[in-house]
């Protein structure tokens, strides 16, 4: 398909399916399952949406990597298909463990609202324009802010949603802020148009000031330090599957939008002269997210805690993958973001099953899990291996790809490589708390009375153990997900 | 054309089927479990007999891996990694044999044992560094398993302190890599061509890089003084557990440092060749000393490994065709003879007597009571004392005699090491079985103890008469080792030691 073919309405198509998706089950939830029992209105809102998942990964897989759309507001490229489809990977994922929910209120209104997050999330990969991005990202946020307050049965939970909306709203307004500077600056809303403003006249105060604006907001969308403080108490609160797409397909389509606006828009101010430009700003990022995010970790007691302080370090190592993404290209930055979200979704998988059966939130909760159920234990191994960057899994490939391509920037000369040195450390720190949580699940006896059968819903279990083997499978041969970029 | 790439495959393969046997019997699991180990060992022995030493590094597989990074995934063998390949099939067989009883998640255990192993015969057959890592950390995670949940005395701590110490080292090994691969235009893993990007880098960064990465492997090697989790990790491990860090993942370090740090940074070994002699003759001297002192008798057995370790790493910092040789040769032999000890004292008297105290066991007088383990650990004894007749002589004694060309003063060091090791292993014979209380006649009968089992027979034997035939023939090995240092990337670093 050549670029010219390519019409505005073939390209987001995906993103048209899962919008009607969204109306589909909002409607049929009040019209043909009124009558219905929770547990069926749950599975024919999830099946729904899942086949609308489904429908927009076939529709965004064909349209394929069709070039600029739009005049150039949108770009359909390698990294944007391949974001694109694994945002919908994700968030099929989520909606099959939602089954595996605790039993919230309003079945549709909350798969229509994963959807709907899921539409703007899909948006954000392929902005190629302030206002678009913008757009997509309010979409995707709001979304998520109501998802994280869903469950009206535990103040938590309200406490998780109010958190995040009210942080969420003072970084839009930075981030809607630093656009605004960048628009005046430059005259363009379109990142080709802004590369070509910015590379005549350098780095002004004015666009130091946009730099940091724009970086302290994506530093709060993808939960590195110091804008992390949100994400232990949503992760914690939120229902864990609201809290699964959060950490996984909303982190991936940020640093999707984040890599592009910052290379092909920003590049050109990447280390200014004179003034530094925006990388010693990600690289101070980097090193605060790696430090604050494995030392935080060490200190948790509470599952869900112990994985958004694992996000934030893992922030830290993706912003890495952003810097070097300028001589690298995407590609480590994806493998990363994307298996990173895989393992994450599966994590939080087993928490949501877990937090159905009344175990949690503490790790020693997860004691003699083994033997309730060795399936969650076997997954829960895999996910967490791969949290920890331990070979074959594809966590192990991801922290190579993007240390090695770092590395290659400068040697021990540059911050980046100095940062890749401190991350490879401090992956020993990270492999202690992961193993407290593995030793809790694996190790620990409990005793016989305490170790009823745990049971995993089908739905969930075909999530999980398709995470699980995708790890695997992408640890064993990177070259699938990394040959969309060559 | 070989079947030794399989012996990872069929390692792998066994462990999933362990796991699966062992949800129904806890015997299925053993038996699968054996069969595994034999076939590898099996693979390892008909490769041995096909091998020849004068054909130099024999690439197995060579497919490219992960094209962005120019990662290949080439396995290769040569008369180095054979020699570890067969230590590998005997130690995983006698693990196998000494574990027979386990019977708690029977299957899991197992599972993890073979994992274990697929990794040590991944790394051992590696020919791209980056290959060689993937198994390398594949090997630690089953280990933290194994201490933690079938382990004995402190064991997770054990555990949690064993496998930080070795990921510690693995993270260093990483970032040196990382940073030469890099630094050489990353462009590829392969040993050779590393090496060859090498040879540009700057004297700094050679220092750097091969500081990292010597550090990293011979943290796993139990470097002094970087050997404090193997005592701790080894006394906590289940006995099969024990046998196989101390006797082959030990020697995954040791194997690192020759495969990996010495070709690729000529320079930066040259530079810090006195700093590792000194430490090894130290840690030779300084654990054997320490293993004088103990009052368990497995920690005995397990400081006695961070001495005889010594031994290699002193053979490496040498730095000739003899001391190096020998190294490997060391290897070997302390591989089985560590097994050996383990075994006799982790299964045959521990999990009898149920006390590792020596001053417990000087009263029960254990060579009346199991006649048998104290004729194996007398004989392990003479072996790990370097006897003549048993693997450890003609080992040791090629890395003194080459030690001596390179540093006469390390080697009269060692030398005294040798004497300490020596003491330690007499007096804990002495005091274990041979004890002090002598029982009269009229005296109270002690209990009988189990009798020692059939498996635990077959595994004793196997190690004894390896160390025996190696003892005996050195040059079964010498002949697969000694050629295949001649090949140049060994080269560049040996006359670099001066030979």
């Amino acid at each position: 398909m050549t670029a010219g073919g390519t019409n505005l309405a073939s390209a987001l198509a995906g993103e048209a399916a899962l919008v009607a998706g969204a109306l589909v089950v909002l409607a049929f939830d009040l019209t043909g399952a009124r009558n219905w029992s929770a547990a069926a209105r749950w599975r024919a809102a999830t099946a729904l949406g899942g086949v609308a998942v489904l429908v927009a990964l076939t529709l965004v897989w064909r349209v394929g990597a069709a070039g600029p759309v739009a005049g150039g507001s949108f770009m359909l490229d390698a990294l944007g298909t391949a974001s694109r489809a694994g945002i919908l990977v994700l968030a099929g994922l989520t909606l099959a463990l939602t089954n595996g929910a605790r039993r919230l209120r309003h079945p549709a209104e909350f798969v229509a609202l994963v959807l709907l997050a899921t539409t703007g999330l899909l948006v954000m990969a392929v902005a190629q324009q302030l206002l678009l991005a913008f757009l997509a990202l309010e979409l995707a946020s709001l979304s998520l802010y109501v998802l994280a307050g869903f469950d009206r049965s535990r103040p938590e939970s309200a406490e998780a949603g109010l958190k995040y909306f009210l942080l969420g709203g003072v970084s839009a307004a930075f981030l809607l802020f630093g656009f605004s500077l960048l628009y005046g600056l430059t005259g363009s809303i379109e990142f080709t148009g802004i590369a070509a403003g910015l590379a005549q006249p350098g780095l002004s105060p004015l666009l130091a000031v946009a730099l940091v604006m724009i970086l302290a907001a994506f530093g709060f969308k993808v939960a590195a330090a110091p804008f992390h403080l949100w994400a232990p108490d949503v992760y914690e609160g939120a229902p864990p599957v609201a809290a699964a797409l959060v950490a996984s397909a909303s982190k991936l389509a940020g640093f999707t939008l984040l890599v592009r606006l910052l290379w092909p828009g920003l590049g050109a101010v990447a280390a200014g002269s004179g003034l530094p430009g925006w990388l010693p700003v990600v690289a101070l990022i980097s090193a605060a997210s790696l430090l604050l995010g494995n030392f935080g970790a060490l200190a948790q007691s509470n599952l869900r805690r112990l994985l958004a302080y694992s996000a934030i370090a893992h922030a830290g190592a993706l912003l890495l993958g952003v810097m070097a993404a300028g001589a690298a290209g995407p590609g480590p930055l994806f493998y990363y973001a994307s298996t990173y979200g895989l393992a994450t979704v599966g994590a939080f998988g087993v928490v949501t099953v877990l937090d159905h059966a009344g175990v949690g939130p503490g790790i020693t909760d997860l004691a003699g899990l083994h033997r309730r159920s060795p399936l969650l234990a076997g997954c829960l191994l895999v996910f967490v291996l791969s949290l920890a960057g331990i070979p074959p899994l594809a966590g192990f490939v991801g922290k190579l790809l993007v240390f090695a391509a770092a590395l290659r920037l400068g040697g021990l000369h540059s911050a980046a490589g100095g940062l890749a040195f401190a991350a490879i450390f401090l992956s020993a720190v990270a492999l202690y708390y992961y193993l407290g949580v593995l030793k809790a699940a694996l190790v620990t006896a409990t005793k016989p009375e305490q170790e009823t059968r745990l049971a995993v819903p089908a739905s969930s279990a075909v999530a999980l153990v398709g995470a699980a083997v995708l790890l695997i499978l992408l640890g064993l041969f990177p070259s699938v997900l990394l040959g969309i970029f060559s | 054309m070989n079947a030794l790439p399989c012996t990872i495959y069929v390692s792998f393969a066994g462990a999933l089927l362990a796991l699966i046997a062992g949800a129904r019997s806890a015997t299925l699991a053993r038996v699968v479990a054996l069969a595994t180990a034999v076939t590898a060992l099996v693979m390892t022995l008909v490769a041995a007999v096909h091998f020849v030493p004068a054909a130099g590094l024999q690439t197995l597989v060579d497919r490219p891996w992960v094209d962005s990074l120019g990662v290949r995934y080439h396995l290769a063998v040569d008369g180095i990694s054979l020699t570890l390949l067969v230590l590998t099939g005997i130690a995983a067989t006698a693990g196998v044999l000494f574990s027979w009883n386990i019977g708690e998640r029977t299957g899991e255990f197992f599972a993890l044992f073979l994992a274990l192993i697929g990794g040590v015969y991944g790394v051992f057959l590696s020919a791209d560094v980056f290959v060689f890592f993937v198994f390398y950390e594949i090997a630690i995670v089953p280990k933290y398993f194994l201490v933690a949940r079938w382990g004995s005395t402190n064991r997770e701590y054990g555990a949690m302190k064993l496998v930080l110490y070795s990921f510690a080292g693995s993270a260093l090994v990483l970032a040196g890599l990382l940073w030469a691969y890099a630094a050489g235009g990353g462009k590829s893993f392969a040993v050779s061509d590393l090496a060859a990007a090498a040879v540009h880098f700057s004297r700094l960064q050679q220092l750097g890089m091969f500081g990292l990465v010597f550090l990293g492997f011979a943290v796993l090697a139990g470097m002094f003084p970087f050997h404090t989790w193997a005592p701790t990790g080894h006394v906590a491990a289940p006995t099969a557990a024990s046998m196989l860090l101390a006797g082959v993942v030990m020697k995954l370090g040791a194997y690192g440092c020759l495969r990996v740090a010495l070709p690729l940074f000529p320079v930066g070994f040259a530079y810090w060749q006195p700093v590792i002699g000194w430490l090894a003759v130290v840690g030779i001297v300084y654990a054997g000393v320490i293993a004088l002192v103990q009052d368990d008798f497995k920690f005995v057995i397990g400081y006695s490994s961070v001495s005889h370790m010594g031994f290699v790493l002193l053979g490496l910092a040498a730095a000739n065709g003899r001391a190096v040789s020998g190294a490997v040769l060391q290897m070997f032999s302390h591989g089985i003879i560590a097994g050996l000890l383990f075994a006799v004292v982790g299964r045959m008297v521990y999990d009898r007597t149920h006390t590792r105290k020596l001053a417990d066991l000087r009263k029960m007088a254990l060579y009346r009571r199991l006649p048998f383990a104290a004729g194996v650990f007398v004989l392990a004894g003479l072996a790990s004392m370097g006897l003549p007749g048993f693997s450890g002589f003609p080992a040791e004694f090629a890395i003194l005699i080459g030690t001596w060309k390179t540093s006469p003063l390390w080697a009269a060091i060692a030398a005294l090491g040798v004497l300490v090791a020596a003491a330690f292993t007499l007096r804990v014979i002495q005091v274990s079985f041979f004890g002090t209380v002598t029982v009269t006649p009229q005296g109270p009968e002690l209990p009988p103890l189990p009798p020692i089992t059939l498996a635990e027979r077959a595994g004793a034997l196997l190690l004894i008469a390896t160390t025996v035939l190696i003892g005996l023939k050195p040059d079964l090995l010498l002949d697969w080792i000694v050629p295949s240092l001649q090949s140049p990337l060994f080269q560049s670093v040996l006359k670099g030691g001066g030979s």
